[in-house]
């Protein structure tokens, strides 16, 4: 055995004398042809799977494409198109009447928003272009922070207008907080210390924002028109909703997330029970127990504003989604990376913002962006608590004798303003994906 | 194990010099996994400037002795005293600790999402407040000691195994530790890989750096170490001089853990 094993050997044996060189790949065919035969004809069930499908695409495109060219784009009232139509195209043709966006785009977009006053919200979003940039592109000038920072004041100031004083005074409120976590840390303690930043600014929220605003309005007058919360509609109110929603409810999504993994037995029930209460009730009932309910908990006398208990709503909403989409980040990070932290001598706070969670929302970037694309579309819902969103605009609109019997035309606008909106979120989050993407693990 | 193979280069031992000052003193350390007595009666003096090689069958608790030295492992019973503070429930008191102790993983436990540098700059500069340049600075020359300063300023996950080991030691040696705890550092490693991995080992011991390896490489342990511990079941079997341990095994189960690993 061992005697034809050795010969064999010998027949094969062999040394490499010299290495080969590194060769490029061959030059593969290129070409429209080719192309179409890999990826359109390569198989027969391939080619009658092409065929179908161009056929399908074709038929859909047929149906819509004249419908929504040839549509009606200057108009008064739906039987002012019909009659247009029939002139134009002679009787028996179906085709859109883009009249109606022509006429009421801006109620779609801003409600009852003083047309004057439009400058406002634009200016507003223009700001908000500016704040968001240092946050979302890493190679944005980092002085713009100084926007991100005062920028919730400023939108608050433009949109709902009144003595420049009310935001002011919040904002100090902040600056406060900070600066008894900064300075009394040393004298009081870290715990003591961010107690006492917490409680200081609620009490002085409460108590004292309101008289010290309206001290200050006494004393120098300055403010712009004020705009109330019903006036404020359209994809504005979606906007503000959706916005300001998805900007709280990540930070208040890690902290759950954090506090479900924690050792603590209160943090960890507590954030248990917030999480799976939120999650367990559909958000309609979030939203009615905003409008109808909150006001038998909240002492007498508060009058809350109906937009913003629905913002609050919304927010702790999507929180909870938020925190179970970041627990899922941080249960798939290897126990190493935390042990890794550990070891170098890094505190709890400091493992997690400098380790633990980049890793972990990286890894969740795909389910926070769907949750926040989900929060932002739910905004509609907010049409049945009395809100005047876009849908809530659009039955507005067909409420009305000039456009009564119009649908598709609406829908069809209220879809692309969110479609614009929700494609550059998913846009942005595959970016970032290939961003941060350095390798495998 | 792969004892012949990955020979490491020859040691000069003219600086590793045992001094009386006590770096760790365990005494009594008793440790459970919920019902499971992992580490039972473990008494243990470590002296500044000792190399010692812990080794023994897998599932002996060697691992979980040194991770309790850093409190990667709670104890439960027993008193641990690291360069002269107590491992207590006190988060700073394990902070300190930590900061004092290096530690050098199977896995390497770099992370993947900073680059070398800042794998190696980021401990200095949050728990030292180091300057961000001078941490910069140290970086680079413990890179340059590990012998892969080129790669500063790529991903862990560009590097091969022995590489990311490598840089993990410098990571930990940025923090100027006076005790480095290694859990077997080359068990995840291709053999050519161990040797510079080891290699490294040897020059830190060289310099006089207190160290406690698990690690099944009896080769180091013949050449460097001082004092070989044998484990098992959560016990401490034997404990000798490398030349006496392995020449002349004293208990049975010893015997049979060194022929079974040196026999092949």
């Amino acid at each position: 055995m061992s005697d034809t094993h050795s010969e064999s050997a010998l027949h094969t044996a062999y040394v490499r004398k010299e290495m080969l060189p590194e060769r490029d790949p061959p030059a593969s065919q290129k070409g429209a042809v080719l192309w179409m035969r890999e990826n359109l004809f390569s198989s027969i069930p391939n080619a009658i799977m092409t065929v179908v499908s161009l056929y399908v695409i074709y038929y859909i495109l047929a149906g819509i494409g004249p419908w929504m060219i040839g549509g009606i784009w200057d108009a008064e009232s739906l039987t002012e198109c019909r009659a247009i139509r029939d002139e134009l195209y002679g009787h028996g043709r179906e085709v859109a009447c883009w009249a109606v966006i022509t006429d009421r785009w801006h109620q779609l977009l801003f409600g009852f928003y003083p047309q004057d006053l439009y400058w406002r919200p634009i200016l507003t979003l223009a700001l908000f272009g500016v704040a968001v940039a240092p946050v979302l592109f890493e190679n944005a000038p980092r002085p713009l922070l100084i926007v991100t920072a005062i920028f919730p004041f400023v939108a608050y100031f433009l949109l709902w207008g009144g003595s420049v004083w009310g935001p002011a005074a919040v904002a100090v409120g902040f600056i406060l907080a900070w600066a008894i976590l900064t300075y009394t840390q040393d004298i009081l303690g870290s715990l003591a210390a961010t107690l006492a930043a917490i409680v200081v600014p609620l009490l002085y929220w409460l108590y004292l924002v309101g008289p010290v605003a309206g001290w200050l309005h006494g004393l120098a007058p300055i403010g712009i028109e004020a705009v109330g919360s019903d006036e404020i509609g359209g994809f504005l109110l979606a906007l503000v909703i959706g916005g300001t929603g998805i900007i709280l409810s990540l930070p208040i999504g890690i902290l759950l997330a954090l506090g479900r993994q924690s050792d603590l037995f209160i943090i960890n029930k507590c954030s248990v029970i917030f999480i799976e209460v939120i999650r367990g009730v559909p958000l309609i009932v979030w939203l009615f127990t905003a409008s109808l309910l909150l006001n038998y908990f909240l002492p007498p006398g508060t009058n809350f504003d109906l937009m913003l208990r629905v913002i609050i709503m919304v927010t702790l909403f999507a929180s909870a989604y938020i925190a179970e989409v970041v627990r899922g980040g941080l249960a798939a990070l290897p126990r190493g990376q935390y042990e890794g932290a550990d070891s170098l001598g890094l505190n709890y706070w400091q493992s997690m913002q400098l380790i633990v969670l980049p890793q972990a929302l990286k890894i969740s970037i795909p389910g926070i962006v769907s949750t926040f694309i989900g929060l932002f579309k739910d905004t509609t819902l907010v049409v049945f608590v009395g809100l005047s969103d876009p849908i809530g605009f659009s039955n507005l609109i067909r409420a009305t004798s000039e456009w009564n019997g119009i649908y598709w035309e609406l829908f069809i606008f209220i879809g692309i303003c969110f479609w614009i909106f929700c494609f550059s979120m998913s846009r942005y989050s595959q970016w970032l994906e290939r961003k941060l993407n350095t390798g495998h693990r | 194990m792969t004892d012949t193979a990955t020979k490491p280069r020859s040691v000069n031992r003219s600086q590793m010099k045992v001094s009386d000052e006590v770096a760790i003193e365990i005494t009594d350390m008793n440790k459970w996994f919920g019902t499971f007595h992992v580490l039972r009666d473990i008494n243990l003096t470590v002296n500044q400037g000792e190399r010692i090689v812990i080794c023994g069958p897998s599932g002996s608790g060697k691992s979980t002795l040194i991770r309790c030295i850093n409190a990667l492992e709670e104890h439960q019973q027993g008193k641990i005293v690291v360069d002269g503070t107590e491992l207590s429930n006190d988060l700073k008191n394990i902070d300190k600790i930590r900061s004092e102790v290096g530690m050098c993983f199977q896995h390497f436990n770099l992370f993947p999402h900073l680059t070398i540098l800042e794998n190696c700059t980021l401990a200095p500069i949050w728990v030292r407040k180091t300057p961000k340049r001078e941490a910069e600075e140290t970086a680079m020359y413990f890179l340059e000691k590990v012998k892969i300063p080129d790669q500063a300023n790529k991903y862990p996950g560009q590097l091969s195994g022995g590489q990311q080991q490598r840089v993990a030691i410098a990571r930990s040696l940025c923090m100027r530790p006076r005790i480095m705890l290694f859990d077997e550092p080359t068990s995840a490693l291709d053999p050519e890989m161990i040797k510079e991995v080891l290699d490294t080992m040897i020059q830190l011991a060289e310099e006089g750096m207190t160290m406690l390896c698990v690690t099944h490489e009896m080769g180091f342990a013949r050449q460097v170490a001082n004092r070989v511990i044998f484990m098992d079941a959560g016990q401490i079997i034997e404990q000798n001089e490398p030349e006496e341990f392995f020449n002349n095994p004293q208990s049975d189960r010893t015997k049979l853990f060194l022929s079974q690993i040196l026999g092949h």
